[in-house]
């Protein structure tokens, strides 16, 4: 028997949409502050996603009051309240890592239908 | 009573009440069998010996088959012995589990075999620096020099000196290491971080021998 599969599937959420690289996605995260809890959203561009099972992460890119910023998420961390995709965009490679030198116009990704 | 003979699963990661991610070592930890006890009268030390794993009775010898026999139990296929205060708390013949030996917080120490690496050169075995690999160098990874003219008081090695040789599948124990969860329903030990050994090998847990506060 494997149990470190056991394990890792009592622990994996099901409410997680599909979604690839190049959508963009809105996450609520929960965030503690002393002894409260309360739920960010962090919206943004999905260029990675890494890992299976248990451990898969995504990469978030937003663009930020000028400056790019790049969140890690483990998908399966009880700490994300909801991931809801926004957009679905067409690229054509699975790490969009080139977007970062890219800057307005030429960062648009184009939808996907 | 904290000993415990496992095997060792692998690892994964379990998430913590606050949302973190926690690595851990999976060990599996069917009941052992109390097999004898170690008396400071009759043995000079106080331990207990635990068995665990099925063996083919006709597959031991006779001396150790007869001697199971003669406590009822069936023969099994690792033994080893604790040292522990209140060794002596277990009844031989009895099955214990992993649940009456830790909880969840407990802190621990972890004795297994380290994987072997064969026969290594001082570089992976020891940390030295290799030498430059290309502009005429042909010092890439050698052992260099192990001592001069006036060492020790004339021209010889000191003993210990680093050399290339086997390294792992040694006994390594890790100290002070934290019970994260108890599965009982499936027999199940997660141990905070990383356990000497591959899968599938015999791993000890005992209560750690370090002081008990704290902990990783």
């Amino acid at each position: 028997m494997d149990y470190i599969k056991l394990l890792e599937e009592d622990q994996m959420r099901s409410d997680i949409p599909a979604f690839r690289a190049g959508d963009s996605v809105r996450v609520a995260v929960k965030i503690r502050e002393g002894n409260r809890e309360r739920v960010q959203m962090y919206e943004g561009v999905v260029i990675a996603i890494k890992g299976s099972g248990l451990s898969k992460t995504m990469t978030v890119r937003r663009v930020s009051y000028g400056v790019g910023v790049e969140r890690i998420f483990l998908l399966h961390s009880p700490r994300i309240e909801s991931i809801t995709v926004v957009r679905r965009g067409k690229v054509r490679r699975a790490k969009l890592y080139y977007l970062r030198k890219l800057r307005g116009k030429a960062a648009r990704i184009k939808e996907r239908r | 009573m904290k000993g415990f003979i496992g095997t060792k699963v692998g690892m994964t990661q379990v998430f913590d009440e606050t949302g973190r991610a926690i690595p851990v070592t999976v060990i599996h930890a069917e009941p052992n069998t109390v097999v004898r006890q170690r008396t400071s009268e009759k043995d000079g030390y106080e331990a207990v010996q635990l068995g665990v794993g099925h063996i083919r009775p006709h597959k031991v010898t006779q001396p150790i088959r007869k001697d199971f026999e003669h406590r009822g139990l069936t023969p099994v296929r690792f033994l080893r012995e604790f040292r522990l205060p209140g060794a002596l708390n277990l009844e031989p013949g009895s099955q214990h589990r992993i649940e009456d030996a830790f909880a969840e917080g407990d802190i621990v120490d972890v004795t297994g075999t380290s994987k072997g690496k064969g026969f290594a050169g001082v570089i992976k075995r020891w940390g030295f620096h290799r030498g430059p690999m290309s502009h005429g160098s042909k010092y890439h990874r050698r052992v260099g020099s192990l001592g001069s003219r006036t060492s020790g008081g004339g021209g010889r090695v000191h003993p210990g000196r680093k050399m290339p040789g086997h390294m792992g599948h040694r006994r390594i124990t890790v100290l002070r290491v934290n019970v994260v969860r108890v599965d009982k329903d499936r027999n199940l030990v997660l141990i905070r971080g990383a356990v000497p050994g591959p899968k599938g090998s015999l791993v000890m847990i005992r209560e750690s021998v370090r002081n008990q506060k704290g902990g990783k």
